[in-house]
């Protein structure tokens, strides 16, 4: 435990001291919303009623730009062979670094979400479920995203490669996450698909770990 | 089973007595298939005509599927047994359960259009198998992106088993979903639900497609096995993978 903890802390310092992770996927989330915006061409009724659709599209994307770096530099200095030979259960380690990773990209959406849904003319009862929806939602983004992440380490082209290994695991995520918002606003319940995006999230967090490790197993032979 | 058949001189001389079957069937059946799918059954009393494409796309829906299922089962034997002709066979599958998926999707998009008025819609049917194709480019992509071919094998046959997830949503997905697309009627509890004069012709049909998918699996391991007695040969010869000489070599770059 102590050693999974000293793995996250040291991660979450690293990112911290770099502060170009974390930067650069809300400078995209942000940017990509405005360009929306710009795109649409501003009509608020028009924006309101693509919001969620919105929200949820370039939070992926933005948590799909930060993936490949989850396990890159461990693999490049080669670290990464330390920790598979330590004495704790490599499926752990993942987890740890999941788990850090969320942290430096995953809290940064949800904490920046509030901020399109105002740029994007959110309605107003929507905001406690994209918060609540994507605070699910991002920590499963994070976990499948750790399969991909393991598998193209060391590929050409890794960054594309990723986008299309990750994106089928992610609609499932995407359309229940839009779906939960848009029960909201249209005044509905959205247990169904809250419910849904945390079936997903524990399922994530009960495979992904595995499929990871296999994948950092296959990877540094 | 799996170990007599890793052995790639006893596999080839197998895939050589099975490849002819693999051609009849597949000749007979579709000739059979076709003529009763375009001449004797009978037209939709709703769809009209256009309910022949029906023969087309679901045998070529239950490839895709079918395809992927293969994949994944040779990527398991691959990981676990480690046999490289398991390998071979699963990459060679992948292309072909794309190429099926494709033609499942088009003639779904030209179904749609003349039954539903549209040629798309975000269902999730349409949506899961779109994912199947989007997992096929990813499984090819992956394979490809690595210097070290043995990297790549591993790494698709690991993605092929994490993929595998989304076959039974597609399957189910007409029953748990409220969709456009209409629920199984042949692969259902309680029997099919199709009158035998459509069923025999989709049948045949079905058993065209899987003896042309076997029929061009066999061919593709035997032309990758061929391909790599070759190169050891090359490389064996002292020459390069052009057939560039080794002490030719140098002077030409």
């Amino acid at each position: 435990m102590a050693a999974l903890l000293a793995i996250a802390v040291s991660d979450l310092r690293l990112a911290w001291r770099r502060g170009a992770d974390t930067l650069m996927v809300v400078a995209f989330f942000v940017l990509a919303a405005l360009l929306f915006g710009f795109g649409l061409g501003g009509d608020p009724a028009l924006l309101a009623r693509a919001a969620p659709g919105l929200i949820w599209v370039t939070a992926l994307l933005a948590a799909m730009l930060a993936l490949e770096r989850m396990f890159a530099a461990d693999f490049e200095d080669g670290s990464l062979d330390g920790l598979l030979l330590a004495d704790v259960p490599l499926e752990l380690i993942v987890l740890a670094k999941c788990a850090a990773h969320w942290i430096v990209t995953g809290v940064p959406l949800i904490v920046a979400a509030p901020v399109l849904g105002v740029m994007l003319n959110l309605p107003a009862q929507g905001y406690g479920v994209v918060l609540g929806a994507l605070a699910l939602g991002t920590p499963a983004l994070t976990l499948a995203g750790s399969i991909g992440a393991a598998l193209t380490l060391g590929a050409r082209r890794g960054g594309v490669l990723i986008s299309l290994l990750v994106l089928p695991l992610y609609i499932p995520i995407l359309i229940f996450g839009v779906a939960a918002v848009d029960a909201v606003i249209a005044g509905t319940d959205a247990g169904a698909s809250l419910m849904a995006l945390a079936g997903f999230f524990l399922a994530a967090l009960a495979l992904a770990p595995f499929a990871a490790a296999a994948a950092l197993r296959q990877a540094s032979r | 089973m799996v170990n007599i058949l890793a052995n790639p001189a006893r596999f080839l001389r197998l895939a050589g007595a099975v490849l002819p079957w693999c051609w009849a069937v597949a000749a007979v059946s579709g000739g059979i298939g076709l003529w009763l799918a375009l001449f004797v059954s009978p037209a939709d009393y709703q769809q009209g005509d256009s309910v022949r494409i029906m023969y087309i796309h679901v045998p070529a829906a239950w490839m895709a599927l079918g395809a992927y299922m293969l994949v994944a089962a040779f990527s398991a034997v691959a990981l676990v047994w480690k046999h490289p002709l398991a390998h071979i066979v699963a990459a060679s599958a992948v292309p072909l359960g794309a190429g099926f998926t494709a033609i499942c999707l088009v003639t779904g998009m030209l179904w749609g259009k003349t039954s539903w008025g549209t040629w798309w819609v975000w269902d999730a049917r349409l949506t899961s198998v779109l994912v199947l194709f989007f997992l096929y480019l990813g499984l090819i992509a992956l394979r490809s992106a690595f210097d070290d071919s043995e990297r790549g094998n591993r790494a698709a046959a690991l993605l092929a088993l994490v993929g595998f997830v989304n076959i039974p949503i597609i399957k189910f997905s007409v029953d748990w979903w409220a969709t456009l697309h209409q629920p199984a009627s042949v692969l259902r509890v309680g029997g099919p639900a199709i009158h035998p004069s459509m069923l025999w012709p989709l049948l045949a049909m079905a058993a065209a497609f899987m003896a042309y998918f076997a029929a061009l699996l066999l061919l593709s391991v035997r032309a990758e096995i061929a391909g790599r007695k070759l190169q050891a040969l090359l490389i064996a010869a002292g020459r390069d993978e052009q057939g560039t000489p080794a002490e030719l070599r140098g002077q030409a770059r």
